[in-house]
């Protein structure tokens, strides 16, 4: 049994106005346990809709969705249980924080939760840790922290429930490069020790190269594939059709295909290009 | 919830009165509204009630927004029917319990305070589906534009102006709100059960992150107002412009013929 399933989820903004929209429409996939899955998909594409669904932010105007082949739905009074078993991470989630520090920030999660004081002072500073704060940023007012640091400090707040599943929608997006890469790095960590499963939603291709084990394409509001990496970017003509591009090393490695030099087949990071590259000239100096 | 607040809320349809001067369309709200204040008896408020029915047709808006319109004010129609009902003690008796007394005239009261009531908000709901927040202001602007011979100039482009991005940042307001109120219950707060004090404070993890984005979003949109050389209203000319049209001298000339026949009715019965 899979951790999660999704079943012919559909969800209609504004049902019954004038200004009534199908989000989402019969959407069906799996998800097991300690996989990380990226969702990408052109915008409006219902991705944020998606994932707002997981959690039960958002009611299903049809389908179901089952965690550990329970419908999450069965019991509605519950559903604030299922909330911190399926941790969600907004985008821009920096604009959520409140508390005077970040530490309080942080036990925001976990104080609702209901634990002890000790739990919560454990999980904080876990929290904090996994996604690399230093222990003296903790005392300081959340809003003097950098923007990347707020964005790690609101990530760890979600964190520190330590949910089964966490769904980050766009945790890089406004990041510089070097923010980029802590932040995927750290939540690549997380999944690596505590074996949590892991939802990321994502523009951009060369994230989801680096973090995701299978992708989930989305686009009008329908599931247009789910499969591997390596699969989804071979598909480049179907994913350029519905305004997606394939990683700018993969398109590199399919030129120099056509150029007629062998290159490696599955190409999406700049470390396999270089890896495959001195194969090939490995061999050159020995054909010499 | 929050998603049924419905003013300021603009519906396009085309209709022809979506495309009316918002000039024209606010003079005849205000005088729709005092006829339907004044109508006293069931002939004249009748004649009111067939022109708004047409009105809200022409429209073409759902009938449904207008009902969701109603129903928000539905506790303030009750409230003053009740009032009505119990105040007045003049005519047949109906119904008599203890200090309560019931009469017709009374009950006759009553039924026409809601239904004007009713009229007052579904005409000014025409008005602000079928207008733009920006329509609404520049019609507001341009009607007071006497005052500037009163040296009032900047004060009338200033209040405008602000009306009019206050208009423009409800919606934004309201989707802010849902999206930290949906981002605090992701992390388990509590806003629905608990008694006065902790329903209070469960307000801050969201009353807090809304005031500090409403602050940088007035910095942020100060600056690019500036950027694109705002500097008040002085000089100031419009990409649209309004312009009175033969169609906005039928609706008045509409207008003031059924409102005389009204007032015709009031004197005659
Ligand atoms: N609260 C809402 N009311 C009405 N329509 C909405 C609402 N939220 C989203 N939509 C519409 O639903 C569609 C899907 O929105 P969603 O936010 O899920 O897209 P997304 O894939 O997350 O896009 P992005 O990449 O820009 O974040 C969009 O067309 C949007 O206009
Ligand atoms: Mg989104």
């Amino acid at each position: 049994m899979s951790l999660l399933k999704v079943s012919h989820l559909s969800y209609t903004y504004g049902h019954g106005t004038p200004f009534s929209y199908d989000a989402i429409t019969d959407i069906n996939f799996e998800i097991e346990q300690g996989e990380i899955v990226g969702i990408i998909g052109h915008t409006g594409s219902g991705k944020s809709t998606l994932v707002q669904h997981l959690n039960g932010l958002i009611k299903p105007s049809e389908g179901n969705i089952f965690l550990d082949g329970k419908d999450i739905w069965e019991n509605p009074k519950k559903i604030s249980q299922i909330r911190f078993q399926v941790g969600l991470v907004f985008q821009y989630p920096e604009y959520q924080l409140f508390e005077e520090t970040v530490y309080k920030d942080i036990a925001f999660g976990p104080t609702n939760m209901g634990l002890s004081h000790s739990e919560i002072d454990n999980r904080v500073i876990g929290a904090a840790e996994m996604v690399g704060l230093h222990r003296n940023l903790l005392q300081k007012s959340p809003f003097d922290l950098s923007g990347g640091e707020k964005r790690r400090a609101a990530i760890a707040g979600v964190m520190a429930m330590q949910p089964k599943i966490i769904v980050l929608d766009e945790p890089t997006a406004g990041l510089d490069p070097a923010g980029r890469d802590i932040i995927l790095s750290r939540i690549k960590q997380y999944r690596d020790t505590t074996g949590s499963t892991v939802i990321i939603v994502s523009h951009s291709m060369e994230d989801m190269a680096k973090t995701a084990e299978r992708i989930l394409v989305m686009n009008k509001g329908k599931v247009e594939m789910f499969d591997t990496v390596g699969n989804v970017f071979s598909h480049a003509e179907l994913l350029e059709s519905i305004g997606l591009n394939i990683p700018q090393v993969t398109q590199i490695a399919l030129r120099l295909k056509d150029l007629g030099i062998n290159v490696d087949n599955n190409i999406y990071t700049v470390e396999q290009m270089k890896n495959s590259l001195l194969k090939l000239m490995g061999r050159g100096q020995k054909n010499a | 919830m929050l998603n049924d607040i419905t003013f300021g809320q603009f519906i396009p349809t085309n209709s022809s009165i979506h495309r009316a001067d918002p000039r024209t369309k606010l003079i005849l709200l205000v005088m729709f509204i005092v006829f339907a204040f004044l109508s006293n008896n069931a002939f004249s408020l009748g004649l009111m009630m067939a022109f708004l029915l047409v009105l809200i047709l022409l429209s073409k808006i759902p009938f449904s927004m207008y009902l969701k319109n109603l129903k928000t004010i539905l506790p303030i129609i009750l409230f003053t029917s009740i009032l009505n009902a119990l105040y007045i003690k003049t005519g047949a008796e109906l119904f008599s319990f203890w200090i309560i007394t019931i009469t017709s005239d009374g009950v006759w009261r009553a039924v026409f305070m809601s239904v004007r009531i009713s009229m007052l908000i579904l005409s000014s709901a025409i008005f602000s589906y079928s207008s733009t927040p920006t329509a609404i202001t520049n019609a507001i602007e341009s009607l007071l534009k006497p005052l500037n011979r009163l040296g009032l100039e900047s004060a009338v482009h200033t209040m405008a102006m602000t009306m009019t991005i206050a208009l423009r940042f409800i919606p934004t307001l309201i989707e802010e709100t849902q999206k930290i109120m949906n981002a605090q219950k992701a992390r388990g707060a509590d806003m629905e059960s608990g008694g006065l004090i902790k329903r209070v404070k469960a307000l801050l993890p969201i009353l807090i992150p809304l005031l500090i984005s409403s602050v940088r979003r007035a910095y942020d949109l100060a600056e690019a107002m500036e950027c694109r050389c705002y500097n008040g209203g002085e000089g100031r000319t419009r990409l649209n412009k309004m312009r009175y049209s033969i169609m906005d001298l039928i609706a008045t000339i509409l207008f003031v013929i059924v409102c005389s026949f009204s007032l015709v009715l009031n004197i005659l019965f």
